[in-house]
């Protein structure tokens, strides 16, 4: 009796149960047919790996190497730059990036305020056009973040605000379009898989151009500015590592095997790149440092970061030692021109995102890029092409910001602000004790 | 009474103490310093741009002797802080005019 009326309520159950998926399936049909769901949660789940890489990866990288009396306000470059720049993707840099173009050069006002831009997939993509737009976001986001290692120390927070602000709007939202978003670059044909142009050289040049304006810390060249917590500085390496799976297996957009093959030419191009650096300064200076190695293996990720969909895993590995060779050379023309480019963005991804831009010109064999290794030299021409742009649009750009947000606000706290420390002037906090 | 103040590599605190303790010395200050004598600190490498350490860190050990207990001691430090290479640090010798020890006030060698 009782295992009867059980197996009705059984029954009943079952039905409802085969019912409410069918027509859930209907209703999942009718939105939108073309999502993928692997795609879309690798999409997702890409963009999560991307923030972690500016908080806390960057923010850790860079506040290790700064003084204990500057760490604050480093780390605080990472986190308003997520801030910032995710309201501005919203409410119109993600439309200047890749609305309707305009003449190649920037994207139409069309998705002002994500206009249009929905759950459903845009054409000819298997993720929500959400997903895609969020993912960019963060792509803004960290190319901003990483400027702020060449203003450490000195910048007002004010000045780097506004700057973050408009560099965001004026100068990587056409580049991005540029690039990725139908502009005169792809139009050509330049290879840039994960952002070695549109992220790593104008972060890169950005941030020499500020180290030439800004001018010099006090007591550079004098002081003792050695890192203040390089386990800082190694945990944030190691994060943004890991992020990087995000950011360029994550650029394929989709949970297949251009994404694989990303993710391990990332994987064996960071290890190559630290092994590298380690060799060079094992080599030259006597020692190998923690510094070395975790600089190291984030000048292999630079490097392979425009190549990782386009190149097979040994051609990954000499991406890598080519990025730790030319980013410890790039850190040491620093010290030998004179600027003080804090934390060496450009020493580290203006340089390593140069080489790896102008490598994919030489190694790309797989995922619809051919290099002149494998019979198109044409293509070494392109990539330095899109190089060269990306060096004078960002340059140039930057500098005119920097003079704007310097004639509104100031750019340097003053003489005594700068030898207190930042933490306690500009946010009135310390780090320690 | 004589105040002896030995600036020893860090490293070496641990052999330092356990000499004095073999003599029967009952109690020490110790401070963590940092200065420089002819060794002039050290340099350090940091991606290719090198710092001059001009103080390097060191160990100041305190201890208050009765006269007839100093050489001993002073043997015991400079034995057990050697390591014969550049930095091992000094001791420095003073009269001691007087001791107090607060909780009984007792004064003088018996307070030592």
């Amino acid at each position: 009796m009782f295992i009867d009326k059980f197996n009705k309520i059984g029954v009943c159950f079952l039905c409802v149960c085969i019912l409410s998926v069918f027509s859930m399936s209907s209703v999942f049909a009718q939105e939108d047919s073309t999502i993928n769901a692997g795609d879309t949660a690798w999409v997702l789940t890409s963009s999560a790996l991307v923030l972690a890489m500016i908080v806390p990866g960057l923010a850790l990288f860079y506040g290790g190497m700064v003084r204990s009396k500057n760490v604050l306000s480093t780390m605080m470059h990472s986190f308003i730059s997520i801030c910032i720049v995710s309201v501005v993707w919203v409410l119109w840099g993600y439309s200047l990036a890749f609305g309707p173009d305009v003449g190649g050069i920037v994207g139409g006002l069309d998705l002002v305020g994500l206009s249009g831009v929905g759950p459903e997939p845009a054409e000819g993509s298997t993720i929500p056009h959400m997903a895609f737009m969020v993912f960019q976001l963060m792509f803004a986001a960290i190319t901003v973040a990483l400027i702020s290692g060449a203003i450490a120390e000195r910048m007002k927070f004010s000045a780097f605000v506004l700057f973050a602000t408009l560099w965001v709007t004026l100068i990587y939202a056409p580049l991005a379009h540029w690039v990725w978003g139908g502009g005169w670059l792809a139009g050509l044909g330049e290879l840039d898989f994960a952002g070695g142009t549109v992220v790593h050289i104008s972060s890169g040049v950005a941030a020499l151009t500020c180290a030439l304006v800004l001018g010099k810390r006090r007591g550079h060249g004098t002081d003792n500015m050695s890192p203040h917590n390089l386990p800082f500085t190694v945990i944030g390496a190691g994060l943004l590592w890991v992020g990087w799976f995000g950011f360029n297996a994550g650029s394929a957009l989709a949970a297949d095997g251009i994404a694989a093959s990303a993710f391990v030419a990332t994987q064996v191009a960071a290890a190559a790149g630290a092994l590298a650096w380690l060799s060079v300064e094992w080599g030259y200076r006597g020692n190998p440092t923690i510094l070395g190695a975790a600089s190291g293996a984030v000048a292999g990720l630079v490097a392979i970061t425009p190549a990782a969909g386009f190149v097979g895993p040994v051609s990954a590995i000499l991406i890598g030692l080519g990025g730790g060779v030319v980013c410890y050379l790039g850190v040491f023309l620093k010290n030998k021109m004179g600027y003080d480019d804090a934390l060496d963005v450009l020493g580290i991804h203006g340089i390593g995102g140069t080489w790896g831009a102008l490598a994919t010109g030489l190694f790309a064999s797989v995922g619809g890029g051919t290099g002149l290794f494998f019979g198109n030299p044409g293509q070494v021409g392109i990539q330095a092409v899109g190089v060269g742009a990306t060096w004078i649009f960002a340059g140039v750009g930057t500098y005119v910001i920097l003079k704007i947000v310097d004639g509104v606000v100031g750019l340097r706290v003053s003489k005594e602000e700068e030898v207190i420390g930042l933490d306690l002037t500009q946010h009135s906090e310390r780090a320690y004790g | 009474m004589k105040l002896i103040q030995a600036i020893i590599k860090p490293f070496k605190l641990d052999e330092v103490k356990e000499a004095l303790i073999e003599l029967g010395i009952q109690g020490m200050t110790v401070t963590e310093v940092k200065g420089f004598g002819r060794q002039k600190g050290h340099k350090e490498t940091y991606r290719g741009t090198e710092y001059q350490i001009e103080f390097v860190p060191k160990i100041k050990i305190e201890i208050a002797l009765a006269d007839s207990r100093v050489n001993e001691a002073l043997e015991a430090i400079t034995r057990a802080a050697k390591t014969g290479s550049i930095g091992d640090g000094k001791i420095f010798v003073t009269e001691l005019q007087s001791i107090i020890r607060i909780r009984t006030g007792e004064t003088g060698e018996g307070a030592v």
